[in-house]
């Protein structure tokens, strides 16, 4: 594995930036610039990346998508939510409209936030595209016909010219695809979800999103725990405060920050990554958060190696 | 983890000390069932001094979380008192602040909590 490219970070709903947003932003931009004159394009290009995410840029929107790049010639993908829309533009801009591509996608589960995109995932119009998706759900393959489906979509999904298969998985059993070792594990949400651990080359990656944890269940903690283990970076749902995860959002079957740092020190993971952001923050919600979920980890960490924290946004790439 | 309580007018005052993890999280929900579980005795607060706690865990908050609803259920008030500066920042990172009412000591708390209280733990010093 080379890296990880995030294509939807956003969780239950996309959201975009709105207009009296962006004004606050230039708005703060200008206010924090204070009169400075720049001499070059350059300077202000390295200006305004000194703003912080906030201000100059945002998290994102779009619904859950993860690209794993593998170093092989086949794309592998983790869910399709609206972030896959843009993906499939760039691969095929990349390869052009005529050159046959594979892609295999694991799902996490066929809630509607992350099977919303392949409707629009112009790569399985096209024949010779070879698309196969993996899950534990026996619902898979029904779930992704459905909203194809008249009056959802105008388009059947009989009508769909890539070649699509549908691969059915089983928890705690180890599969060789597409070059990576992969592992899934059953996880706490309505309908149940799945939690991927991917290994190669001596990287491993967890796709742990749309998890409920169970915070009375200490033999189900010990078990992300060893799912986690030794971990190169945890791709984790953060979506609620730990407060809301356990009171009023009980059994809505997300975590939250804190837990997420708390599994990761146990399992002795390197790099967590918070996604599944909730729709109703803002860009300063979501900076305050990992803001506060680094200096947990470093209240917290006693005499471990540090946690690196990071909250994913669209077009964020992280080497592994 | 070690618990001690003791009972002020109508305030129940609970003493856990050291820290409260994973691993001693239910020890604190077990210490605690015999105060949340009493028959009605005219207690109308209770109150956790965390001074001998320097963590806690998202396992011990879950456990403050299930004695704050048995609390309002019997339509009592929980707080939680002299906490040290880093199981302050966890409560605030972990919003506990909203679940449990937080005061800077024992003697702040019940000044606020009941008269009664505050003068048996005056009395008691």
């Amino acid at each position: 594995m080379k890296r990880v490219r995030f294509w939807g970070t956003r969780g239950s709903l996309p959201v975009a930036l709105t207009a009296p947003a962006v004004r606050e932003k230039v708005i703060a931009a200008l206010r924090a610039a204070d009169g400075r004159r720049f001499a070059s394009d350059a300077e202000i290009g390295a200006y305004v990346d000194g703003l912080g995410m906030s201000v100059s840029g945002t998290y994102g929107g779009h619904s859950p998508c993860v690209e794993i790049e593998t170093g092989g010639g086949e794309y592998v993908l983790c869910d399709l939510g609206s972030g896959v829309r843009p993906f499939g533009q760039k691969a095929i801009a990349r390869h052009g409209p005529g050159s046959p591509q594979t892609y295999h996608v694991f799902m996490s589960h066929v809630h509607w936030d992350h099977i919303m995109g392949f409707p629009l995932f112009t790569p399985a119009y096209l024949r010779g595209n070879r698309i196969r998706i993996y899950g534990g759900h026996s619902v898979l393959e029904e779930a992704l016909r459905r909203q194809h489906a008249a009056p959802s979509f105008p388009v059947e999904f009989s009508a769909l010219s890539a070649t699509i298969e549908f691969v059915r998985l089983e928890p705690r059993r180890c599969y060789d695809i597409a070059g990576l070792s992969v592992e899934l594990m059953l996880q706490r949400h309505s309908g149940d979800s799945y939690g991927y651990r991917f290994s190669s080359d001596g990287k491993t990656l967890i796709y742990s999103t749309d998890s409920e944890h169970a915070l009375s269940d200490l033999e189900e903690t010990n078990s992300f725990v060893e799912f986690f283990r030794g971990a190169d970076l945890v791709v984790f749902d953060a979506m609620y405060s730990l407060s809301d995860a356990i009171s009023v959002k009980a059994d809505w079957g997300h975590s939250s920050n804190i837990v997420g740092v708390e599994l990761c020190q146990m399992a002795g993971a390197r790099q967590l990554c918070l996604f599944h952001h909730e729709p109703v923050h803002g860009d300063a919600a979501i900076d305050r958060v990992l803001a506060e979920t680094r200096r947990f980890e470093e209240i917290t960490r006693g005499g471990r190696p540090p946690l690196l924290v990071t909250a994913a946004y669209d077009g964020m790439e992280i080497a592994l | 983890m070690e618990f001690s309580s003791r009972r002020l007018a109508d305030v129940v005052v609970g003493v856990p000390a050291g820290p409260i993890d994973h691993e001693n999280a239910q020890a604190l929900q077990r210490a605690l069932a015999p105060i949340l579980n009493a028959p009605a005795d005219g207690t109308t607060a209770l109150l956790l001094d965390f001074e001998g706690v320097d963590y806690i865990s998202s396992m011990g908050l879950r456990v403050l979380m299930v004695a704050a609803k048995q609390m309002r259920a019997r339509s009592a008030r929980i707080a939680v008192a002299s906490l040290s500066p880093v199981v302050k920042e966890i409560f605030d990172i972990a919003r506990f602040n909203h679940v449990t009412e937080v005061f800077p000591s024992v003697r702040a708390a019940l000044e606020q909590m009941s008269a009664a209280a505050l003068a048996a733990y005056e009395a008691a010093r």
